[in-house]
């Protein structure tokens, strides 16, 4: 049963949700309405005037070949850091069910990156693959491998989804931890007297009937790699080597206040927005309907 | 079809022992009921022959295996939970289809065998819907028949029917019963419902706290309970117990003097059924009838007896009661009076 309080007059429940509106109206109403008026001028290099572009901005934007590499970038790293934050977590949270004993400990130990800073991870990781101090980079020298994420694109995206993976693997793990106490033992044994050994339980009924909470996690996930690693990506490559690792949102900061191209930052701000839009329709939708079976 | 042997069945959680050594041979094609309170440990004996729980001590063979160390997969067994415990996200056929598909049959003998349980269960419309689109009774019936599209040799069911209203119940009640014996698959039933028990047992397994009282079948359980605990258990209302005294050629209930069938002197524990009891102007038994519960067929007066006891007896037809303290008269022949160890409640004579 639901539980609803009604208000007799209209004064308290404004009062209620005044703050709310106001903090989302100065943080982020007003930024967002100012990016999407500026994302339509031109400013002059001196920044004192403007000039109407209309959708100009746009159309410089969709022409260029290194947004849309940002682009294919973006879509690679938040796949990568999607699966490389999601696989571990559910197989973790799949070991972690079937501890009997212990399982309170273990539990409590993975956590913990979780409350790790994606900046000061950003650093840690950093330090581990330098390329002159590294511990990481010096035992692959030994092994007689070359690490160098500062010149190898490659090496540096694998370095920054790892960095940004790592300390969502703890949040992923819980969610799916909890997913997998909730499936009632009695279907798995169900499906053992049926014959179903542990990996084909685990395919043919329990990743299953996870489906709802893998969904949530996916849309989470997509949505941490595109806008909040920031701070991995500032702190380990800045967008670099040759924008290798510039995803979307680097690439609004470093037009924007690197390069001072307030126009096209802008403009790309505001098809964030559009995407971030999508991916919240997509989750509600699904969500609301619950998925799955 | 096989045979099912307990030998001396033992579980401990711990130090707690829960199940305290068990012994039963059932026959093949047999229907055992084990009943007892909730908490007697049915369930783990259960799920001991099902492979759910590990054996602590005993023997376990099905057929001619000794299964304590094989697989649930391996035992040749099939079980109906007591949430059915269907999977959600399969139709009513994939569920039913499951365990031949692990087992590699192809998909047209899986058609034909799901479509042939469906038939006998009245599920075939059913066939395409999801668990949650099911009434109770339809998901029980989709429960029983995951069960037998394998053919398993050994049925296990942990309260099939407790989910379900009374209506149903008697229903599925003969259902089961009736598909068991068509099938004649050697079957184990759980329940704590003396009913369920008398009407579909072969023999049944009367449990208290981890131990057999008795094994045998209802009418002996009835007629002859081996312990007081499966006299008071069995039959409903419950069986008057009171404590007696045998001397001079007969049982003293203070001054109330009954027969004494077995001829036991000293203080000693007698079980009268409800039932069993007659009005008799000359009767020994002198009750004060508190309350009366016209059933229709019979009439339930609860009461008191002359030393305080409380007791209560079940007349035939309807019983005229002016409300209040009336004295009834009552007697019973010797053949019904169950006479117990007052010390280990062990059946007397
Ligand atoms: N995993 C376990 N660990 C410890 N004790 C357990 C465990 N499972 C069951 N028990 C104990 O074993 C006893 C028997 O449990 P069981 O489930 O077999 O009872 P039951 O006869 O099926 O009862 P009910 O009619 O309520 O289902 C109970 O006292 C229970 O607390
Ligand atoms: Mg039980």
């Amino acid at each position: 049963m639901e539980k609803r309080v009604t208000f007799k007059g209209w004064l308290l429940p404004l009062c209620l949700i005044a703050p709310q509106v106001f903090i989302s109206a100065v943080f982020f109403f007003y930024p967002a309405g100012q990016a999407v008026w500026q994302s339509l001028f031109i400013p002059d290099p001196f920044g004192l005037s403007s000039q109407f572009v209309g959708l100009g901005n746009f159309e410089y934007l969709l022409g260029d070949p290194y947004y849309r590499a940002s682009f294919l970038t973006t879509a690679v790293f938040s796949t990568l850091v999607t699966l490389a934050s999601m696989i571990p977590a559910l197989f973790l949270a799949v070991m972690a069910d079937r501890l009997v004993k212990s399982a309170g400990t273990y539990r409590t130990l993975l956590i913990w990156p979780y409350a790790v800073a994606p900046a000061i991870a950003g650093v840690l990781w950093m330090f581990m693959f330098n390329t002159r101090v590294g511990v990481v980079s010096w035992y692959l020298g030994q092994l007689g491998y070359d690490w160098n994420h500062v010149l190898n694109g490659t090496e540096a995206m694998g370095l920054v989804v790892a960095a940004s993976a790592w300390g969502r693997i703890s949040y992923n793990f819980l969610f799916f931890f909890a997913a997998l106490q909730a499936v009632p033992r009695s279907i798995i044994e169900a499906a053992a007297i049926d014959g179903a050994r542990f990996w084909r339980r685990f395919f043919t009924i329990v990743l299953p009937l996870l489906s709802p909470t893998t969904f949530f996690l996916l849309v989470v996930n997509i949505v941490y790699a595109f806008f909040e690693t920031f701070g991995v990506i500032h702190t380990i490559t800045a967008g670099g080597p040759q924008q290798s690792t510039t995803i979307l949102v680097y690439k609004v900061f470093s037009d924007g206040f690197v390069s001072q191209d307030l126009g096209s930052s802008a403009a790309q701000s505001v098809i964030l927005l559009l995407v971030v839009g999508l991916l919240t329709v997509l989750q509600f939708k699904y969500i609301e309907k619950r998925v799955h079976y | 079809m096989a045979t099912v042997s307990l030998d001396n069945i033992k579980k401990r959680f711990g130090p707690t022992e829960v199940i305290q050594g068990v012994s039963l041979d059932v026959a093949d094609g047999e229907f055992i009921v084990i009943v007892g309170p909730s908490g007697c440990g049915k369930s783990t004996l259960l799920r001991m022959v099902a492979g759910l729980e590990t054996i602590t001590e005993g023997e376990l063979r099905i057929g001619d295996r000794r299964a304590n160390d094989l697989e649930p997969m391996d035992r040749d067994i099939a079980m109906v939970f007591q949430n059915y415990a269907l999977y959600p996200h399969m139709s009513v056929a994939q569920n039913m289809g499951y365990g031949l598909k692990i087992a590699g049959l192809p998909k047209a003998e899986i058609a034909t065998k799901v479509a042939d349980a469906a038939k006998l269960l009245q599920l075939t419309e059913l066939l395409d819907r999801k668990p949650r689109q099911l009434s109770g009774g339809q998901r029980q019936r989709v429960a029983m028949g995951r069960a037998i599209v394998r053919a398993p040799s050994v049925f296990l069911f942990d309260e099939p029917l407790s989910n379900l209203d009374a209506k149903l119940r008697v229903q599925m009640r003969l259902e089961i019963r009736e598909l068991q014996a068509k099938l004649g698959i050697t079957s184990l039933y759980v329940t704590h419902d003396q009913v369920e028990a008398m009407t579909m047992a072969d023999r049944m397994i009367v449990m208290n706290a981890g131990r057999a009282e008795q094994i045998g079948t209802p009418l002996d359980v009835y007629e002859r309970p081996a312990t007081l605990f499966a006299a008071q258990f069995i039959g409903s209302p419950s069986m008057n117990v009171l404590e007696v005294e045998g001397r001079d050629g007969a049982l003293w209930l203070g001054d109330m003097r009954l027969p004494n069938p077995t001829g036991h002197i000293g203080p000693v524990m007698l079980g009268l059924r409800p039932e069993h009891l007659t009005p008799d102007p000359e009767g020994a038994i002198v009750m004060q009838v508190l309350l009366a519960e016209p059933l229709g067929a019979n009439t339930l007066l609860h009461g008191k007896l002359a030393t305080g006891q409380g007791f209560t007896a079940s007349l035939p037809g309807v019983h005229a009661l002016s409300h209040g303290g009336e004295t009834l008269r009552l007697s019973i022949s010797p053949a019904n009076m169950h006479l117990f160890d007052t010390a280990t409640g062990a059946r007397l004579g």
